[in-house]
């Protein structure tokens, strides 16, 4: 047996060569600490979901109890209904609008620097100091404003009605999450040849049909991206209900996640991770739409 | 006439900052004036609620609560930071959030590269190639969902604290910059690292010569992202800290709503300082926020 000479590209690629510790110092100790923190937390409440737990002390296992009895809770019933119906309305919400922006931020404009640097802002702010803010301006700025505009169903705060508390959620909600997803559908306008559009427009297509038949399907993988980042972004929406509504009025707005942190008051324990774990099989089928949607798509 | 195509080409060659978009932008032809202003009137939807954080910070409380929050403080007050300031204790929560955002950037940063440079080194080896696939695994985990078990781990360890806090940033951020340094570095030729190894360097020596600087532009972006994602983190410190003396700034917003919540020129002179900070790290860095959107997104 030769002594292995210095390790040439092709040697080291084939994998001959035992590994050197330093990778392993590189990478063990991450890998052990994110098992602690994510995987075993992930299975203890999986594990936990299958008992009677309180967070504490003894318990047993009693075999699908806690998901019968969340699958027909009213209260988590709404708040997967609730959050659902908010997920979507926001998608659309911010897709709409984080769209039309892009293609005007890339069209022939002034300031554009400006303006997409001011569009952007929101994204760097806490939601939570966000919705505070807007509970200020829908509590007390929008209802002076409709008193005087004589504007009557705004007279009153809208965090008070369940419909327009929703409403607000929304817009607060888009308001932080229209800047991502305007920036990744301008990288994605960015990547279409200004060739294509000239060839176009020396067809005589105009801007509208331009739009539809060139914009629209060349950008048809960023809007699949957008729309499940987005998705699985809002139906974990929490900080900003903590701020406008908490969960009010009455329990019209408490979405999963609340429900879910409800599990460390009231004995729910058990019961709170097995709702958990119904939400986490729900994000673990959207990954799976995520990968089957975009595999292959929109790489530069 | 040659001179126009000649300076047309040589800008839409210009590799940095968005050639394309300049290519399309420098075409002959005039501004689109509408579109510009129809687009300064949608900017205001971000500035008027900015506006009204600002402008009621430096109000009086007598005028903060009459209602009008459009109207600029007149007289100009700072009385509002004043009481802001003690009431969040500010130089302890803000030290305290300062703390748990460089623990999360600098262990972000360096625990991703580290296991981006071993993955990406020894990709045909099983064991490492799994490893990037059970690290990603977590960008699929909503924290609500591990939220209870890690509120009890965490108390368990006694890391109920900004330390257990900032630990916690770290291993959420670890998928996205752990995936954006991989791709970052499969693209690096393994010549450099050849002629590096031929000269006598260890692989530690390597990684913090080589690999490291050649990552400073994905670094950057993986740690801004770390710094915004834990410096307005609500969710995680209000359930893990145990001790309210230790929260960080976002979380002590919420003493606003129940005590002194008439004196808005109080409550809101805090939030622009907790929002501050934000705002000025992304107005620096811009270039590395829309990189990192969508390079996350798209790779």
């Amino acid at each position: 047996m030769a002594i292995a000479p210095l390790p040439t590209a092709a040697v080291r690629r084939s994998g001959f060569r035992r590994v050197e510790p330093t990778f392993y110092i590189f990478l063990v100790p991450t890998l052990i600490l994110f098992t602690l923190a994510i995987t075993l937390p992930a299975v203890m409440g999986i594990v936990l979901s299958f008992t009677n737990s309180v967070g504490f002390g003894t318990f047993r296992f009693v075999g699908l109890t806690n998901y019968q009895a969340a699958f027909s809770d009213p209260s988590i019933l709404q708040a997967y209904g609730f959050t659902f119906l908010f997920a979507v309305i926001t998608v659309v919400v911010v897709n709409l609008v984080a769209f039309l922006l892009a293609v005007s931020l890339t069209a022939r404009i002034k300031a554009r620097t400006a303006l997409r640097t001011t569009f952007v802002v929101p994204m760097v702010i806490s939601g939570i100091v966000i919705a505070y803010v807007f509970s200020y301006l829908f509590g007390t700025s929008v209802p002076a404003l409709a008193t005087a505009l004589g504007v009557g169903p705004l007279e009153q705060s809208m965090l008070a009605t369940p419909d327009l508390a929703l409403v607000a959620l929304v817009i607060v909600a888009a308001w932080q999450a229209i800047p991502s997803a305007l920036l990744i559908y301008i990288a994605g306008l960015l990547s279409i040849p200004s060739e294509v559009y000239e060839a176009a427009s020396l067809d005589g297509a105009g801007g509208w049909r331009q739009l539809r038949t060139i914009t629209m399907p060349l950008v048809a993988g960023y809007i699949v991206i957008n729309v499940i980042l987005g998705f699985k972004g809002f139906l974990n929406v929490y900080d900003i209900i903590v701020g406008l509504t908490g969960g009010g009025p009455g329990t019209s707005t408490v979405s999963v996640a609340m429900s879910i942190f409800n599990g460390f008051s009231g004995g729910d324990y058990a019961y709170q991770m097995a709702n958990a774990t119904i939400f986490f099989i729900i994000a673990v089928v959207i990954a799976l739409l995520q990968l089957r949607f975009t595999r292959g798509k929109a790489t530069f | 006439m040659t001179t126009t195509s000649f300076d047309a080409a040589s800008l839409g060659a210009r590799p940095i900052t968005g050639s394309g978009r300049r290519r399309r932008a420098r075409r002959p032809g005039s501004a689109n004036w509408p579109l510009t202003i129809v687009l300064a009137v949608c900017a205001l939807t971000v500035i008027v609620p900015i506006y009204v954080t600002v402008s009621m910070a430096f109000k009086t409380t007598r005028q903060a609560v009459n209602g009008n929050a459009f109207e600029l403080p007149a007289p100009f007050s700072l009385s509002g930071f004043e009481q802001a300031w003690r009431l969040t204790d500010f130089p302890r929560s803000f030290a305290l959030s300062v703390f748990v955002a460089v623990v999360a950037v600098s262990g972000t940063v360096v625990l991703s590269a580290w296991a981006a440079y071993a993955i990406s080194h020894n990709w045909q080896r099983r064991f490492f190639r799994w490893s990037f696939f059970y690290l990603l695994a977590a960008m699929f985990l909503p924290f609500p969902v591990v939220a209870l078990p890690q509120v009890k781990l965490t108390g368990m360890v006694h890391l109920d604290n900004p330390i257990g806090v900032a630990i916690l940033h770290v291993m959420f951020q670890l998928s996205f910059s752990v995936m954006l340094f991989t791709a970052f570095l499969r693209s690096i030729p393994g010549e450099l690292e050849e002629s590096a190894r031929m000269d006598g360097a260890t692989t530690w020596q390597v990684f913090w010569k080589l690999i490291f600087p050649l990552l400073a532009p994905m670094s950057a972006t993986v740690g801004i992202f770390a710094f915004l994602a834990s410096w307005n983190d609500y969710m995680m410190p209000s359930l893990i800290t145990s001790n309210p003396q230790l929260q960080t700034l976002p979380v002590l917003q919420q003493i606003f709503q129940t005590q002194f919540s008439n004196n808005y020129n109080v409550s809101f002179a805090s939030y622009l300082m907790a929002m501050a900070p934000s705002i000025v790290v992304y107005l620096f860095t811009q270039r590395w926020v829309m990189a990192g959107v969508t390079q996350g997104a798209i790779k």
